[in-house]
């Protein structure tokens, strides 16, 4: 590296982005601005879509069930009132009584907690797995990267579930974290396999051609140039991981490959429903349909979401609200056509 | 294209020993695991037996010979793996191959039903939605099919089976055919034959719809991409300048070259509903090899679960692995040289 100048060791300093481009701001304003572009303007274009907003007030629901339903709604425990009592009858018991006397909504509410750690942490593996494996083989090329996505084939060519039934099975996890991770643990591959190709074409760029002429270190190109570009399909595929994860932990705890001695999760809630009655008898119908219709929502308000925050993302759509990030001294161009929603 | 195909056979190769070493490495390697289970296990219920015929029954159950060094354990566990000897099921007390052969065509039957018309009707709905782009129809058509695609197949299996099986009684509430029904398939008996499958395909009616309510929208969308970009091409300008048919156009030109692609996604797709099939198959009671695979794991009966677990992620790697070398004959378009 001997064509290094100082002026690429300031440009790989932390604040040399900003220092260069906005000299005449303090260091206040540099941090409003820096949050109006990074969350104010994108906030509001992921909020003007409908689908984004319905989403977004669905998971937020969820959210305040985990973190503050648990604490206003009573943790279900037998015989808090009659057995098998219907739903909507009282306020004691709005979604109704199990077979044991319990409350469902409060087996609902207090099963939030485990299932967002459990999305938490299986969205978490699968974008980071993805992206670390994803980015080093594209950017690295050569053997590494024949070698790494050999074994990313593979492991994509397993079928995730069975795989996860027989994890389960020996290892018998019970912390929802560990769950998370065990039941996307080859969900990363196929994400991993489609960030590799957008790096291939990004690392062919003028300007990641630039950064090595002036003889950035791989580790800045990487964070600077390529890292931003790829963020936003990593984002979207955290909340597809996220639907997997639920679909998958309500379906194993359902069938009885995940362990349980109390009812920690909808799919436990299903479970006693089936095995209890609630197919056959109108009676029990409200305990098995509670659960069902929680993971329909859930499950709608994050697709919503993905679907909406696609055009937070999508350069063209960025542009028409492009007003948003203008600060005072950099106005004069036209606002864009508004004519084409999508 | 002659070294592809040594690269993707080395691969299929590699794929299927690191399941093996993985489901082995699971039963043996793991402390306290499945091999030391049912070792604590026989010498807690047979105070009498001896360590070597202890030793031979764990051996019987898993393949796995518990003195032997662990090197020597993989080789023969493998050896016997290639030799089609999946060890002994304790929970049914038949070899596993003999209850995965029976259980198979079952799941394949039902799996391979449910994709070929939610292909059908995905392909034809994707199709009209991109010929109709931008209508109202296209858009409905569109939430419907993400909508419909993010639902769990399990939970349209459970509404089902609570309204139309337990409270309306219209359809079965489980298993594969009625106890009344003789499984005949001979051609020397056609009505017997026929009133089997159609009772078979009673049965397996409501996990069938399940799965095409959940798979026909992504077909549906992918469909519709696809069309959409064939129906931009300069050459179906040409094509309608040349003043072809709407049918041809539509089939010859559109048809074509939006379902080609596809192909390798629906041989992955088949196998990853194979997998898939666990729940719903439990769900409904079918017992398909989803559902024994269950079976034994409530029942610790590692030798089978394992054996389903191999089966099933076999026939994946090699569907897939055919599904890479074919799709290169039936579409010129692809070159296979350099597989991005």
């Amino acid at each position: 590296m001997s064509n290094r100048t100082d002026s690429v060791d300031l440009l790989e300093s932390t604040e040399a982005i900003e220092t260069v481009a906005d000299e005449t701001l303090d260091r206040r304003e540099r941090w409003a601005l820096t949050i109006e572009r990074g969350v104010l303007a994108p906030a509001r274009i992921v909020w003007a879509d409908l689908r984004a907003r319905v989403g977004l007030v669905i998971i937020s629901l969820f959210v305040a069930m985990g973190v503050i339903g648990t604490r206003i709604v009573d943790e279900p425990r037998t015989n808090q009132g009659e057995r098998l009592e219907p739903a909507f009858q009282s306020l004691a018991h709005p979604l109704g009584t199990d077979a044991v006397g319990r409350d469902v909504l409060g087996q609902i509410v207090h099963a939030t907690p485990n299932m967002l750690l459990m999305i938490l942490s299986g969205g978490v593996f699968v974008t980071v797995m993805a992206t670390v494996v994803g980015t080093t083989s594209g950017y690295l090329r050569g053997s590494t990267d024949r070698a790494i996505m050999a074994v990313t084939d593979i492991v994509m060519t397993i079928p995730g579930l069975p795989l996860v039934v027989i994890l389960a099975a020996v290892l018998t996890p019970t912390n929802p974290i560990v769950i998370g991770v065990i039941l996307t643990i080859n969900a990363w591959a196929g994400l991993a396999r489609a960030i590799r190709s957008q790096v291939l074409t990004i690392r062919e760029s003028p300007y990641v051609e630039a950064s090595k002429a002036m003889g950035m270190s791989t580790r800045s190109i990487v964070r600077r140039d390529i890292l931003p570009n790829i963020m936003p399909y990593v984002l979207i595929n955290f909340v597809n991981a996220a639907r997997n994860v639920i679909f998958a932990s309500v379906g194993l705890y359902f069938i009885g490959v995940l362990p349980y001695d109390d009812v920690v999760n909808w799919g436990v809630m299903i479970d006693l429903a089936y095995q209890g009655g609630g197919l056959q008898s109108m009676a029990a119908a409200h305990w098995l349909f509670a659960p069902l219709i929680t993971i329909t929502l859930l499950s709608f308000g994050l697709i919503m979401f993905s679907q909406g925050t696609d055009r937070m993302f999508n350069p063209r759509v960025r542009a028409r609200h492009s007003t948003t990030t203008k600060t005072d001294d950099e106005d004069g161009a036209p606002a864009a056509p508004a004519g084409d929603h999508a | 294209m002659k070294r592809y195909l040594v690269e993707r056979t080395g691969q299929l190769v590699v794929t299927i020993f690191a399941v093996m070493s993985l489901t082995f490495f699971l039963i043996r390697g793991l402390p306290g695991g499945p091999a030391d289970a049912i070792r604590a296990d026989l010498i807690q219920n047979n105070p009498e037996m001896s360590t070597d015929q202890i030793n031979r029954r764990v051996e019987a159950q898993l393949n796995i010979m518990p003195d032997e060094p662990l090197h020597e354990q993989y080789v023969s566990y493998v050896a016997a793996l290639f030799r089609g000897d999946m060890g002994q099921s304790i929970s049914q007390g038949a070899p596993v191959t003999e209850i995965i052969a029976s259980a198979a065509p079952w799941t394949i039957f039902m799996i391979g039903t449910a994709v070929m018309i939610a292909f059908v009707i995905g392909i034809s709905s994707g199709a009209i939605m991109a010929y109709r782009e931008g209508t109202k129809f296209d858009t409905n058509s569109t939430v419907l099919a993400i909508l419909m695609n993010s639902i769990p197949d399990y939970i349209y299996g459970l509404i089902f089976l609570w309204g139309l099986s337990y409270q309306l009684g219209v359809f079965p509430t489980g298993g594969r055919f009625s106890s009344t029904t003789e499984p005949t398939v001979s051609p020397l008996a056609p009505v017997e034959t026929l009133t089997f499958f159609g009772d078979a395909l009673y049965h397996a009616a409501l996990p069938i719809t399940s799965i095409v309510l959940v798979a026909w929208g992504g077909w549906a969308l992918g469909m519709r991409g696809n069309s959409i970009q064939v129906l931009g091409e300069d050459y179906l300008r040409v094509a309608r300048l040349r003043g072809l048919s709407q049918r041809r156009i539509a089939l010859r030109y559109v048809g074509r070259n939006a379902i080609l692609p596809m192909y390798t996604s629906m041989l992955i797709t088949i196998g990853f509903l194979l997998g898939g099939s666990i729940i719903i198959e439990q769900v409904f009671a079918y017992p398909g090899m989803g559902y024994y695979m269950i079976e034994a794991l409530q029942r610790r009966d590692y030798p089978l679960m394992m054996g389903v677990f191999l089966i099933i992620t076999i026939t994946v790697a090699i569907g897939v692995y055919i599904a890479d070398l074919t799709y290169g004959l039936i579409d010129p378009r692809a070159s296979v040289g350099d597989s991005q």
